[in-house]
């Protein structure tokens, strides 16, 4: 069986790595964007089983990203978990708003993320 | 990828933020900011904070915090930038250097205490203008928010730590439609809580709508699952994290007969006001995305190591072609019209290729604003910044290099260069100095420029100091030109009292000596009362080199151009015996030690007889010297071989290279080559 591909967004390239390091250490096959613009580009051809994105990035944004994910029937159903620094009410009703699937917070840990990922992915 | 090198990712990426961060708030200042401006600056902060936070980084994350939540006022427009207000920014952003640092070397956290009470005021009451008098206040506001890691207030039911360990938990779960639109599925859910353990999973699909009217995404499904009771409360909540808004949910002790938990206010309700600015944000990202702005290309990053090689191998592939061109000539084939497209071809591709190591010096540029700041608060002098050509592209690992002896010259320009103001006004100055810095290809180098409107070189005073150091014959004839490089002379230092600035125990010599170690030249040009123009000349990339092909005693060797100073073929008597050296070239009223190379490499007793040709080379620590060589042949770049990566270092070559007739010749390094030559009996100095 191959390991579930898990699309990593994010413009800061030390989140990437440590995510990268993290996600492939607990079996995960990981693809990275480093923006929304490139993640677009890249979803059609690597179709990841879930996406994490972060907010702030330049280009199109995170929530700009998950619309127009949203907004293309096949990935209707892909789950999106955004990084955020804070999971304040606010911050996860926007998250939902945007069409989210679910939070993941910064700094991670590597435990709580596997739990975040297996929860959105069969 | 192990954690050390994601550590020197995440500085490397301090330092580009901190660049984007300068270069963001000196638009600002100047009024030329646009929303996109200001958004990158948040974007830098932020990156830091959140990097610094995987590393933990406290100190670093709380400022970073602080000085992000006043950026996301000001981008939002509840807080005006006045220029008070974008002051307080540059000087938050130096601090944010100094927190960067300080977590890179270990050091303590800089004193922020006066930003940050600023900062704090700012980011409480967006609508107050900074005041100093403030600063010593406000301090407690600096402490992060409570929420800032995602710990948010849980109200804990004491009850269920008096029930019975065993009592297991009840859970009633009803998805609600929301829960399903945006890829969450109850099916993961009840696994991860089976996974955990569930005693028992029960379906109450009573409220499930015939098939006739069923909405897909309205699942009308419920669930009751008993969980063992020794599970940890919150580890059940967190299983419906990302549900929790759209569920109907009940946590509890089953012996309770699942009374309904009281969710704490804030899980549970979703402050409707929340989707306005989301939605108009979105629209605006989605604006965005459709109109990308203008100059933005897509980009991709390619490991360094790639690129070396990719380098390399173009360097033997010219190489390989000239090997085959010599070839066909020597065969009389008449290939002339391939041979000058192939020879065309592979000087394109070593072009595209050194053009995928160029990078904008503007990296290099970007510490100089704050640099300036802090040496005007230093000496109390004003001045003013013109940068130009800072797009000018070169090999990556030159940007790296430059920034010492960038940093050292706009030091001395301030400091030496640039007149107390009231000398200034008394000289029919502006009382404010100009301190220029500039960069631009020229034949094939990058120039790069610090000049200053200042006083200008004091040569009666630098002769004076050098003769006086024994730097300089007391007879000697130096041009103006020569008189003023002196100040770069290991030892010499005109600074009548040693300044706080530059002197730190450095003195020009060292800048030059580590421009020269990359293969570039530093000079200077002054105009008395007006001001000095110091030039780095430097090589477009460090793996070709423009040299002299030489020979001596049938060998071939290539010396760096940027050692040579010129070429002599000596007349008669001006090589002579001068106290116990029985050879040293005299040039214009100075005295050169004689190297000869066939001595020094091979042992070899100087050939008189031989047709003889000087190489003047300088170098920057042993000063000038004459190469004795038996002929020079040509002037040509190479592609520079390290001995060391494929023998070992050898004292006197710099490496080695192979030529368009395939031979192999030595890059010779001037410097330990005259150290070779000199012995304890014949250190004789330039100024003997």
């Amino acid at each position: 069986m191959t390991n579930p591909i898990v699309m990593t967004v994010d413009d800061s390239r030390t989140i990437l790595m440590l995510l990268d390091r993290t996600l492939r250490q607990r079996g995960f096959d990981v693809v990275q964007a480093e923006d929304g613009v490139a993640a677009l580009e890249r979803l059609e051809t690597e179709r990841p089983h879930v996406l994490i994105t972060d907010i702030n990035m330049p280009r199109l944004d995170g929530f700009g990203l998950i619309e127009q994910v949203r907004a293309q029937d096949h990935f209707r159903a892909l789950p999106i978990l955004v990084l955020t620094t804070e999971a304040t009410p606010e911050k996860r009703a926007r998250a939902r708003a945007g069409g989210a699937t679910g939070w993941i917070v910064k700094p991670f840990e590597a435990d709580k993320l596997e739990a975040a990922i297996r929860r959105v992915i069969a | 990828m192990d954690q050390d090198d994601i550590l020197a990712i995440f500085f490397q990426e301090c330092d580009e933020g901190l660049a984007v961060a300068e270069s963001g708030l000196a638009a600002l200042a100047g009024g030329a900011a646009d929303a996109e401006g200001l958004n990158a600056v948040f974007r830098a902060v932020h990156s830091i904070k959140g990097g610094a936070g995987a590393f933990g980084f406290d100190a670093l994350v709380r400022y970073a915090h602080l000085f992000e939540t006043v950026l996301d006022h000001l981008r939002a427009g509840r807080l005006a930038h006045d220029l008070e207000v974008v002051r307080l920014l540059q000087r938050s952003r130096d601090v944010l250097d100094d927190h960067v640092h300080a977590a890179q070397n270990g050091g303590a956290a800089p004193d922020d205490s006066g930003v940050v009470a600023e900062l704090s005021q700012l980011a409480a009451d967006p609508g107050a203008a900074p005041t100093v008098a403030a600063s010593a206040e406000a301090p407690a506001a600096a402490e992060p928010d409570a929420d800032e890691f995602g710990f948010m207030p849980v109200t804990v039911d004491l009850d269920s730590f008096n029930a019975p360990a065993e009592t297991p938990w009840l859970v009633r779960f009803r998805p609600l439609a929301g829960a399903m639109a945006h890829g969450n599925d109850p099916l993961l859910l009840l696994r991860e809580l089976e996974r955990m353990g569930a005693l028992e999973i029960r379906l109450d699909e009573t409220a499930l709508a015939d098939l006739a009217v069923l909405d897909p995404c309205e699942p009308g499904l419920a669930w009751e699952i008993e969980m063992p009771g020794d599970t940890d409360e919150q580890a059940i909540l967190d299983v419906f994290d990302f549900v929790i808004d759209d569920c109907e949910l009940s946590v509890a002790r089953k012996a309770e007969n699942a009374a309904v938990l009281d969710l704490p206010a804030d899980l549970a309700d979703t402050p409707a006001p929340a989707d306005q600015p989301a939605a108009e944000s979105r629209a605006a990202a989605a604006a965005a995305a459709a109109a990308p702005p203008a100059g933005e290309r897509p980009s991709i990053r390619v490991d360094l190591d790639r690129v070396d090689q990719l380098v390399n191998l173009v360097g033997e592939l010219v190489i390989t072609q000239s090997m085959m061109a010599q070839r066909v000539k020597d065969l009389n084939l008449d290939l002339s019209e391939e041979l000058d497209d192939l020879s065309h071809l592979t000087r394109e591709m070593q072009d595209a290729v050194m053009a995928m190591r160029a990078q904008p010096v503007r990296t290099a540029f970007a510490r100089v604003p704050r640099l300036l700041r802090d040496l005007e608060l230093e000496t109390g002098k004003s001045v003013r910044l013109d940068v130009s050509g800072e797009t000018t592209e070169v090999d990556k690992t030159v940007v790296d290099r430059i920034g010492e002896p960038l940093v050292h010259l706009i030091r001395n320009a301030v400091d030496h260069g640039l007149e107390a103001p009231a000398d200034r006004v008394a000289a029919g100055k502006p009382e404010q100095g100009v301190i220029r810095l500039a960069a631009e290809h020229r034949s094939g180098r990058i120039v790069i420029t610090v000049a200053d409107d200042g006083r200008g070189i004091d040569r009666a005073r630098v002769r004076a100091k050098a003769v006086e150091r024994g730097i300089l014959a007391p007879d000697a004839t130096p041009s103006d030109e020569e008189i003023d490089n002196l100040i770069f002379a290991p030892g010499f230092s005109t600074a009548e009292r040693v300044s706080n600035i530059s002197g730190r125990g450095v003195g020009l010599d060292v800048v030059r000596r580590n421009v020269a170690s990359f293969g570039g030249r530093v000079t200077l040009a002054s105009t008395p009362g007006q001001g000095s123009v110091f030039s780095l000349t430097l090589p477009l990339t460090l793996a070709v080199l423009d040299g002299m092909v030489v020979r001596s005693g049938g060998d071939t060797y290539v010396i760096p151009l940027a050692n040579i100073v010129e070429c002599i073929r000596p007349a008669p008597g001006q090589i002579r015996a001068v106290g116990s050296r029985p050879d040293v070239l005299e040039l214009r009223g100075m005295h050169l030690p004689i190297v000869d190379l066939g001595a020094v490499l091979r042992g070899e007793n100087g050939d008189e007889g031989s047709e003889t040709a000087f190489v003047i080379v300088d170098c920057e620590h042993l000063g000038r010297a004459a190469l004795r060589v038996d002929s020079i042949d040509d002037q040509r770049q190479v592609v520079i071989k390290s001995l060391e990566a494929n023998f070992r270092a050898v004292a006197g070559l710099a490496g080695a290279t192979t030529l368009g007739d395939g031979k192999v010749a030595l890059i010779l390094d001037p410097e330990s080559l005259i150290a070779m030559a000199r012995t304890p009996a014949a250190a004789l100095s330039l100024a003997a």
